[in-house]
């Protein structure tokens, strides 16, 4: 009898507590989500609407699609967005080739300095990225490839962190397959590609990964290093279109091109969620 | 074999030496060479003289104090907060089975959302203008305050919603790796504490928290780090010119002075990083020592 009311009642705290728990993490996830929701509930409302809400409404009725054209042919931001992706693509496919090429020579070949050369590489994640970016502002300035890809592209195909990343992996596959091979004749560039590289394919997909979003948000370099709209990234553009773009009061073709930048990436993480999710505990630092 | 061959592996190694000495081995001499040369002039490439004159002007520009004062501010009141909150969240996350990975998912999505962009929502949240005074502006009516810009007005709102997006920003990180910290306990560790009848609050202070220690310190090491190095999310919020919004940041105030309006100056942009630089190093030595007494390695 007694026994029974004391589970009862512990069941009863349990279940409160876990009504509080979820309440909790319900407000958090709110706190995320209403950036995410505002943009897109303003991004379909219409200007003169916009702009009739003194109390701005959390739903609208008549959503348009507008802001969308606006966004794409008053201001650039098909350029802004085709720059962005070349810029991301041609900076991790060149990065991948880097890094993969020196964490192999690392992780299993053999030759004199090797220990001294990965201490060195090592040593140089601890540099900061604000001490060198003076430097080459000066350098890409001097070599006359400011406005260029070139110049956005070539400070950021190296990254020692990703080499170091790689080489652990490289290390792992069994030593017995790269003398199996090297009986057989395979030169250590064919091992690389043949055996290599589709043993340690998820790591690369998660690291490649792991650029394109840095590739995709990047701010710093290429504000200092472009000053022609025709070659602004997606951040730049952004501010761009902030301070001269639809003119300040257009909030709602703003947010169209806000949801617009947006959308690649959040559809890159739900399609690859785990993959990103993994990588970064692995070896994200944004924070 | 061949002897070429002991030579190889430099060969694959030879891309990323290029590169890595071109735009950091070389910039890292150079910034130090830069930060000494006096009244360097970047278009004729000449300078006076040689000496420590260029940290004694950044030291004493009203614009360095400013910009030191809100860095300083923002570290301290970020950095706690969003560490203690991250480990609150991540605790009731792992309490739990349904819906787990929806949240996880929501949670995660400011990682990979451009921050420039999304700032601007932040801006139009809670800034007053001519049309509305601002969502955020009508919940404090609502509740009987008075309304305040948000981005142009007094300095305390500013740095409010600076430190409230810097938290939305950092946040996904640090939930990710303390949410994973928490699950690799080891169970034994729990059930024997029941058996014990050990109170929850009590496991959670001598088995959880020792536990994850090393994640949790790691966190508040890169925290500080990335606080410190807080630049794009101040442009998102109040545009490219934070010296007149009063929100500049040490790392802003040394691309001002490389680049745009004020810039031209690459010895006093190299004074202030190299500034940076020592006052993160001091600090992550302090985390060190600190964390030598508090974490515990399994």
């Amino acid at each position: 009898m007694d026994y029974e009311k004391i589970k009862k009642s512990a069941a009863l705290k349990q279940k409160i507590f876990s009504g509080v728990i979820y309440f909790f993490l319900a407000i958090w996830g709110l706190f995320v989500l209403f950036p995410f929701y505002w943009m897109i509930l303003t991004s379909v409302k219409s200007y003169s609407a916009y702009n009739s809400e003194y109390i701005p409404k959390f739903f609208t009725l008549s959503p348009t699609m507008q802001n969308y054209i606006d966004a794409f042919t008053t201001v650039h931001l098909g350029r802004y967005l085709w720059n962005t992706l070349v810029f991301t693509v041609i900076t991790t496919g060149l990065m991948m080739l880097v890094i993969t090429l020196a964490a192999f020579a690392f992780a299993r070949l053999e030759f004199p300095g090797k220990n001294l050369v990965f201490t060195l590489f090592l040593a140089l994640m601890m540099i900061p990225n604000e001490l060198v970016i003076i430097t080459n502002f000066a350098t890409i300035t001097n070599l006359n490839l400011r406005n260029t890809f070139a110049g956005l592209i070539l400070p950021s195909v190296t990254s020692v962190f990703y080499i170091y990343l790689l080489k652990e992996n490289f290390a792992q596959v069994p030593d017995a397959l790269y003398y199996a091979a090297k009986v057989d004749g395979t030169s250590d560039m064919k091992y690389l590609f043949k055996v290599m590289i589709p043993i340690c394919k998820p790591t690369l997909v998660t690291v490649g990964i792991l650029k394109v979003i840095e590739c995709w948000n990047s701010y710093v370099w290429p504000r200092l290093i472009t000053d022609d709209e025709a070659y602004y990234l997606v951040s730049n553009g952004i501010q761009e279109i902030r301070e001269n773009g639809f003119g300040r009061e257009n909030i709602p073709a703003m947010m169209a091109a806000v949801v617009v930048i947006s959308l690649p990436l959040i559809v890159l993480f739900l399609l690859f969620r785990d993959k990103i999710m993994e990588g970064v505990s692995r070896g994200g630092t944004k924070g | 074999m061949e002897p070429t061959n002991k030579y190889k592996g430099w060969l694959y190694l030879l891309p990323a030496i290029l590169f890595l000495g071109c735009f950091m081995v070389y910039p890292l001499v150079d910034v130090f060479v830069y930060s000494m040369e006096e009244g360097y002039n970047f278009a004729s490439q000449t300078f006076f003289d040689t000496g420590f004159y260029n940290f004694s002007y950044v030291l004493h520009d009203p614009y360095f104090l400013q910009a030191v004062k809100n860095t300083f501010l923002m570290v301290v009141i970020t950095v706690p907060l969003s560490t203690g909150i991250a480990l609150l969240i991540s605790v009731a996350l792992s309490s739990i089975k349904p819906l787990r990975n929806l949240f996880q998912t929501i949670y995660f999505l400011p990682y990979v959302t451009n921050t420039l962009a999304v700032g601007l929502v932040f801006m139009i949240l809670f800034k007053k203008t001519a049309y509305s005074d601002g969502l955020i502006n009508l919940l404090i009516h609502l509740f009987g305050g008075p309304s305040v810009d948000f981005i142009e007005g007094p300095y305390p709102a500013k740095m409010f919603v600076m430190c409230l997006y810097i938290i939305w920003v950092v946040m996904p990180f640090k939930i990710l790796l303390l949410t994973s910290a928490l699950a690799s306990v080891n169970e034994h560790y729990y059930n024997a504490a029941k058996v014990d009848g050990t109170s929850k609050f009590r496991i959670f202070y001598k088995i959880t928290l020792p536990m994850i220690s090393p994640t949790l310190f790691y966190l508040v090491i890169t925290g500080f780090i990335g606080a410190f190095k807080e630049y794009s999310d101040a442009v998102a919020l109040f545009g490219t010119n934070l010296n007149a919004a009063e929100m500049n940041t040490i790392v802003g105030y040394v691309y001002d002075m490389l680049y745009g309006d004020s810039g031209g100056y690459p010895s006093y942009a190299s004074a202030a990083a190299i500034i940076l630089f020592m006052i993160v190093m001091t600090i992550t030595c302090i985390n060190l020592l600190i964390s030598k007494k508090h974490v515990h390695y399994v």
